[in-house]
């Protein structure tokens, strides 16, 4: 294990969860600070919609 | 794609360039374009009688006993079930209404013009609350009002309009929006301006001072009757933006009770529908779901320009009263709404958040790309005819009216 990863895992772990709540949920539980971000793949993960959006430029 | 951003930036422009005033309350049959006897004009996308909502059918009865053409409510069902009246959605003649939104030859409309581009729209006077055919309403009581409307206080009313050369409607949205309207579920700060400014003249152009005092009450009485005027104001902005080539703005968003529709600016007045949802929200003491009918009516319209759920931080209050969180919470329903919409309004702005300006221009790709539904504030109504207004809350489109509308766009765009 890398001095950066040692030294990451040795203080307060900070976390940023990006989409399923779940796991923000989870830590909140065990009093670890979480900032959530909400997010989801683009039309839902629909591949069809997906890909005429982005030749429709979105 | 270039040619969609160019033309999203016109349908944009349009309507934010548009200059809505009051300008006449008149009768339907004189102003309405195509509207004849035996014509019913409902709110949302096109549906026939057998898949009308509870409240729906009560209004329709009601409204064909007060325009003469049935002896009583069972003669009116009767003659709706057989195909007597020829049902049409309101935004097929340039017409808005609120919840059942019943528009026919006899009332009396609200006459909304669009100076910049000089189309006109059309919305039926905002009955007040309690039981009203807006909620389904349809007893003696509910048709001397409109019967009253169309006699006594529409022509007051419009005399003071005419008699002032009309009401601008943007500067006094603007400073609704700063006084806590959001201007679908929260019209208080805009009735009371509207009243102040057409007070004098209604004095003025009296020729019945009973007519008169009546008239001053009613309007101060009712806490949403600026909406009516805000939906046609609405409806004038939207249509001046339809039919751009290219463009994937949402022009219209309704209901009927049993299906929400969508229209989009560049296919068309296409109609893309899908199952109406049900409201959230709070209940009236003595309610609760279980006596709620789905969404419905015209109403969204002030959604699709920026207002109602679009402009909900501007309105704390409403937050509370359809059961949307705090009053913290009212702006993450406007920045949310900002995700899916192409542009800020420069002259609507609200204050408690910086004097963001209120989120206009549905853009369908941004909907569908989010998963981010348009949020709309409504109020609640019984599923039986006649009972009236049970809650408030809020209630999503459903997703499919934007995708289906999305592959459609796309086919419209050679896109596959």
């Amino acid at each position: 294990m890398s001095d950066a990863i040692k030294d990451l895992l040795a203080g307060p772990v900070k976390v940023v969860n990006i989409g399923l709540e779940g796991f923000e949920a989870e830590l909140s539980a065990q009093d670890v600070e979480v900032v959530q971000v909400d997010w989801s793949p683009p039309a839902g993960g629909d591949p069809k919609l997906a890909d005429l959006l982005s030749k429709l430029g979105a | 794609m270039e040619a969609i951003e160019k033309a999203n930036a016109l349908a944009v422009e349009r309507i934010l360039t548009s200059d809505p005033v009051l300008i006449d309350v008149m009768p339907a049959r004189d102003v309405v374009p195509g509207l004849k006897d035996g014509m019913i004009l409902h709110a949302g996308p096109p549906i026939e009688w057998d898949r009308m909502c509870g409240p729906m059918k009560g209004a329709i009865t009601g409204i064909a006993v007060y325009e003469g053409w049935a002896s009583d409510l069972a003669d009116a069902e009767a003659k709706a079930a057989a195909g007597d009246f020829e049902f049409h959605p309101n935004h097929h003649f340039d017409c808005v209404g609120p919840m059942t939104g019943m528009t026919t030859v006899s009332q009396p409309m609200l006459v909304v013009e669009n100076r910049t581009f000089g189309n006109r729209a059309y919305c039926a006077i905002n009955e007040g609350l309690g039981k009203v055919m807006r909620f389904g309403g349809n007893d003696a009581e509910v048709l001397d009002r409109l019967r009253w409307l169309r006699d006594d206080f529409g022509p007051a009313l419009g005399g003071a309009i005419r008699h002032n050369g009309g009401l601008e409607l943007k500067n006094i949205i603007a400073r609704g929006l700063t006084m806590g309207d959001e201007m679908h579920q929260r019209n208080v700060a805009c009735s009371g301006l509207t009243l102040r400014a057409l007070a004098p003249a209604m004095a003025e152009t009296a020729t019945d001072n009973a007519v008169l005092a009546k008239a001053l009450a009613f309007i101060a009485g009712n806490d949403q009757f600026f909406l009516n005027i805000a939906m046609a104001m609405g409806k004038s902005m939207t249509d001046a933006a339809r039919g751009i080539d290219g463009s994937s703005i949402v022009t219209s968003m309704s209901r009927n009770g049993t299906d929400f529709g969508v229209r989009v600016s560049g296919t068309g007045d296409q109609w893309f529908v899908a199952p109406v949802e049900m409201p959230e929200g709070l209940y009236f003491p003595g309610y609760s779901e279980a006596d709620a009918n789905p969404d419905m009516g015209d109403s969204a319209i002030v959604e699709t320009i920026g207002l109602g759920g679009f402009a909900m931080g501007a309105s704390p209050a409403v937050a509370g009263f359809v059961g949307a969180g705090s009053a913290s919470d009212a702006g993450n329903f406007t920045r949310a709404m900002g995700e899916i919409t192409a542009a800020e309004s420069p002259e609507w702005t609200i204050p408690a958040m910086d004097y963001l300006g209120v989120p206009t221009g549905i853009d369908i790709r941004l909907v569908v790309d989010t998963g981010l539904a348009p949020t709309i504030n409504t109020g609640i109504a019984h599923r039986k005819p006649g009972i009236g207004q049970v809650g408030a809350g809020v209630v999503k489109a459903p997703m499919e009216c934007f995708t289906q509308a999305l592959a459609a766009f796309a086919d419209r765009m050679g896109v596959s």
